[in-house]
């Protein structure tokens, strides 16, 4: 992953860290090359989570719904094109179902210096408005300072029985 | 093998699992045996089996019996590999075959007569696998089935028998859903 030196970047252990601090037991996963490096590898050694590698990312949206009836904390961490695949098990299960599925969604293809909505990439630009579209809830972490909201946002997905998406525009490290 | 006259059978080995059902076989198992640890909103798109690990994976202590489609199987086919690889213990996974998508229609799922459930659950890696044809072969090996350590599939070669009513708007509602989370607190 090339990175550009002007750019501040989230911290993958400030992110693991709110995590934990949220409760989070289980990740669930497709590989993402956002978070690849800053997230999933660490996760996969760190004894604190429990990780589930799925084959495709839907099955991870029923995974973490059907974990919230006994309160089990989790978090689907995938790429764009992995939400985008999901969208009709997230509508059936987050949104119709009200269950607690807290997603964090790598964006492939988009650029550190740009907005989402500025991005060469359609698949980049259409997700913020896909996601609003949807009436799902979202945060953009791409700053140091924005992975302090993790926690609280989780806090609340679970307390409000509602779904939750960080949007991960540059590549924690 | 008659589905309804097979879950019957099944009701009688049913006690505190957690059963994830779909489609027809839902609506007939609510029919044969209501009870709040029925865990019916699975959204659709074949999901059932990945409900069934997420419950099986958060409930260690807990059996969880997925009852699910052929057609509902083939939409989710990695959720094998994927439940082989968690390898949950706890997970019994039955596969209802009549090779049609009956609700929707009752037209032929791919590959129908064809397709082997059974080896592709033993290529992804289930621990046991069981294909049951005879209602009377059934009842006798059924127990020995469920003590066989998950994740575990039976495939159930089954026609259509008596088809209790589609409540769908039970299935999809607030209230179902928190009957079991009720009863799974409880449990």
């Amino acid at each position: 992953m090339n990175l550009n030196k002007d750019i501040k970047y989230p911290s993958g252990q400030a992110i693991m860290d709110a995590l934990k601090k949220a409760h989070i037991q289980f990740i669930v996963s497709v590989p993402d090359i956002i978070t690849s490096d800053g997230l999933l590898w660490p996760i996969s050694k760190d004894p604190e989570f429990k990780l589930v590698r799925v084959c495709k990312e839907d099955e991870g949206v029923s995974i973490c719904g059907a974990m919230s009836y006994n309160k089990t904390r989790a978090l689907l961490l995938m790429q764009q094109t992995g939400l985008m695949d999901s969208l009709n098990a997230i509508r059936a299960i987050g949104i119709d179902y009200q269950l607690p599925v807290c997603m964090m969604v790598g964006l492939q293809g988009k650029e550190p210096h740009k907005l989402s909505s500025e991005s060469s990439s359609y698949g980049v630009r259409i997700i913020q408005p896909v996601l609003e579209a949807m009436q799902i809830p979202y945060r953009v972490i791409e700053s140091p300072e924005d992975v302090q909201h993790i926690t609280a946002d989780i806090e609340t997905a679970y307390q409000t029985s509602s779904t939750f998406v960080f949007i991960i525009g540059r590549a924690p490290v | 093998m008659r589905r309804d006259l097979a879950l019957k059978v099944l009701k009688q080995h049913v006690t505190n699992e957690l059963v994830v059902a779909v489609y027809q076989t839902l609506f007939d198992w609510l029919a044969i045996n209501p009870r709040d640890l029925n865990y019916v909103a699975t959204g659709a798109m074949g999901q059932a089996s990945s409900h069934g690990l997420g419950l099986a994976l958060a409930n260690p202590k807990k059996q969880v019996l997925v009852f699910d489609g052929d057609g509902s199987v083939l939409m989710n086919l990695g959720s094998l590999v994927t439940i082989a690889n968690a390898a949950p213990d706890n997970l019994h996974h039955f596969i209802f075959e009549n090779g049609v998508y009956e609700v929707n229609g009752a037209h032929p799922i791919p590959g129908q007569h064809i397709v082997d459930f059974g080896a592709m659950a033993k290529a992804a890696g289930y621990r046991t696998v069981s294909v049951f044809s005879n209602l009377k072969t059934f009842e006798l090996e059924v127990a020995e089935f469920l003590k066989q350590p998950g994740p575990a599939m039976a495939v159930m070669k089954i026609e259509a028998g008596e088809s209790f009513p589609r409540n769908y708007d039970y299935i999809h509602s607030a209230l179902a859903r928190e009957k079991f989370r009720q009863a799974l607190q409880k449990s």
